[in-house]
């Protein structure tokens, strides 16, 4: 693209951030996904090895990668509502970007009970 | 729907420059609905999932071999993570698709990539499913009393 096209309402602008955010979310939810089921296969190993790898994601470090990973998803789901009332909804195209304000508005408030409740179960250790 | 009514311009156009030609069938138009449907059902899901694995009782703490089995023993929570994986890992992999489309540029690349995504994929939706329904609760290794 040209400088001449700076004028897009999209290069540059939310729209586009939000898409970016969209994609590296979805790639990372996806990765995640598969050494998950991974992870969860153990149950058919032994309940040794299960809880052996289970014990190590219950230390604060992993519990802020776990805050960060439910980060990912809460952003790409609420983001992907936004995108699904943009197509389907007949004033979406209209209001996209109050919605995407609603959207981060939601995420912050979400983010903040759910980090509330998941570090203090898991800094207040057992 | 009585009246057939042509596609705009598709008697004027020579056919060779007729985007709308039904090559690439409708498979395009059924992956972009179900990104939007399983999107939905996903949000259901994946949030139920996270609330009843992290935010109830002990949360992360309380997860263990003897948690799984306390789920898997309810149908209801059997169904519910067979249907998380077998969407999740749709969705994502239609998803990954797109992206390597976009940035792939070279056709070998795309094949290669795009190969090792969906033997990915298989591997883990099968191995998923087996876990789910060949769990057993009382495996070696399981000395708690009810498996005596
Ligand atoms: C939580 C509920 C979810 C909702 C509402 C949702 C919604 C969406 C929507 C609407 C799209 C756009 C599709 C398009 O542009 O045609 C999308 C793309 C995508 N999603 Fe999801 N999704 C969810 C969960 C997931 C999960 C669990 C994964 C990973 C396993 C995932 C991975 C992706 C990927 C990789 C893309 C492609 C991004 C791109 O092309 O830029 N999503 N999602
Ligand atoms: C840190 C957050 C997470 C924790 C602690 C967690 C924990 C668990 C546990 C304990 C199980 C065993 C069965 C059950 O409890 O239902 C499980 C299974 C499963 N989880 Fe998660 N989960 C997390 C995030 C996710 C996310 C984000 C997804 C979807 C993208 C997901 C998808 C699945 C699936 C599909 C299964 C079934 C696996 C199989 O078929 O073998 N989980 N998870």
């Amino acid at each position: 693209m040209s400088k001449a096209s700076s004028g897009t309402l999209y290069r540059g602008h939310e729209g586009m951030w939000s898409w970016v955010g969209h994609r590296v979310t979805g790639v990372v939810i996806f990765l995640f996904l598969l050494v998950h089921v991974l992870d969860t296969s153990l149950v058919r190993v032994s309940p040794g090895a299960y809880d052996a790898v289970m014990s190590t994601y219950k230390n604060p470090l992993m519990a802020l990668g776990e805050t960060a990973l439910v980060a990912a998803i809460v952003f790409h789901a609420f983001n992907g509502l936004r995108l699904i009332l943009v197509d389907f909804w007949k004033s979406g195209t209209k209001y996209h970007r109050q919605m995407l304000w609603g959207v981060l508005a939601l995420w912050v408030i979400t983010m903040v009970a759910f980090s509330i409740r998941h570090l203090s179960l898991a800094f207040g250790g057992h | 729907m009585s009246a057939d009514i042509a596609a705009p311009r598709s008697q004027r156009i020579d056919p060779k420059y007729n985007r709308a030609r039904k090559s690439r069938g409708s498979f395009e138009m059924v992956a972009w609905l179900f990104m939007r449907l399983s999107g939905v059902a996903l949000v259901v899901l994946i949030f139920g999932h996270l609330f009843a694995n992290l935010m109830v009782g002990d949360g992360i703490n309380a997860i263990d071999f003897g948690f799984v089995a306390g789920k898997w023993a309810d149908p209801v929570w059997q169904f519910w993570d067979l249907a998380m994986l077998w969407l999740a890992m749709l969705h994502g992999t239609n998803g990954v698709r797109t992206i390597i489309n976009d940035y792939a540029e070279k056709p070998a690349t795309r094949v290669w990539l795009k190969g090792i995504l969906y033997v990915a994929t298989i591997v883990i939706v099968v191995l998923g499913t087996l876990v789910i329904f060949t769990f057993d609760p009382c495996i070696a290794g399981n000395s708690i009393p009810a498996c005596q």
